[in-house]
């Protein structure tokens, strides 16, 4: 029997982080799941893949976050808790260091989903279609069926 | 014509990917072949049921001479972090193949999810290498 490379364990914490961050998991349960002790994990995460564990849960929370921003009409205090995150205020400051906004200036920045989403696709589709005549039909005269 | 016949995995112990990929994921042996004046090297390649003209190789990364001791760390490396590739699996029925793997034990890093071109989960093998089990939507014709 081959031993598993150490960053496999490793790479157990991410999966976790990338499986689950919607859940209140933190750095410690990320450390669990590669058998580690805190602080060595950190520092061993770090090594492997770069970034602090820490960072690595966070940004992951945070993309979804802006994406929640842009394609749904979900309150900020919504949206932090379904990205596992619990404290508002932390959110909000996270965010608005990632991405140089704050979430509601970020948000402003996108067309309302909501203008969309009430809209029957029936209808966006028929008033979403190009308005160009190019066959000059218009103007063919209708005197053979006017007879 | 060119066709595909074969890719390959690094693993790293053949028995454990041997049994997994046999016994939770459901492939069956193709080839298993030692060469004691090679080495021992073990040609060891697995494929899907009713797929016999494809086949995964399950290859232990060498060590010197073929491939010098540094790179062969690198390797495993690589490997064990998840970044040595992806191998794409397609499924008839998502939400069953997960359920079905699942209660064999297999590790799933993503539950069955709608996405534009079908429902989609992934797993990892005990190497660490990422696959993506999908069940490919019906796409209009373009």
């Amino acid at each position: 029997m081959v031993a598993v490379p150490p960053v496999r364990h490793l790479l157990k914490a991410k999966d976790l982080a990338d499986a689950r961050y919607v859940e209140p998991i933190t750095v410690d349960d990320m450390a669990r799941a590669a058998g580690l002790s805190r602080a060595h994990f950190s520092r061993q995460f770090r090594r492997a893949f770069g970034e602090s564990p820490h960072q690595y849960l966070l940004t992951r929370r945070l993309e979804r976050a802006a994406a929640m921003l842009r394609s749904t009409d979900r309150s900020v205090a919504d949206i932090c808790m379904l990205v596992g995150l619990e404290s508002v205020g932390s959110f909000t400051s996270s965010f608005t260091r990632t991405f140089g906004e704050s979430p509601t200036a970020y948000r402003r920045r996108y067309p309302d989903p909501m203008v969309y989403a009430r809209v029957p696709t029936c209808v966006l589709r028929a008033y979403s279609r190009p308005q160009r005549s190019t066959f000059g039909e218009d103007a063919a005269p209708t005197a053979g069926l006017a007879s | 014509m060119i066709k595909l016949s074969t890719t390959q995995l690094w693993v790293h112990d053949q028995d454990a990917a041997l049994e997994f990929w046999t016994r939770k994921i459901g492939f069956e042996v193709r080839e298993d072949v030692t060469v004691p004046e090679m080495g021992n090297f073990r040609w060891l390649t697995v494929g899907p049921v009713g797929q016999p003209d494809i086949a995964v190789v399950l290859m232990a990364i060498p060590g010197p001479p073929m491939i010098d001791a540094g790179t062969q760390g690198e390797i495993a490396n690589l490997m064990g972090k998840g970044f040595a590739g992806t191998l794409f699996l397609t499924t008839e029925d998502c939400q069953a193949s997960y359920q079905e793997l699942s209660s064999r034990g297999v590790e799933f890093t993503e539950k069955p999810e709608e996405r534009p071109y079908g429902i989609d989960c992934g797993f990892r093998d005990p190497s660490g290498n990422s696959v993506r089990l999908t069940q490919v939507r019906e796409m209009a014709a373009l």
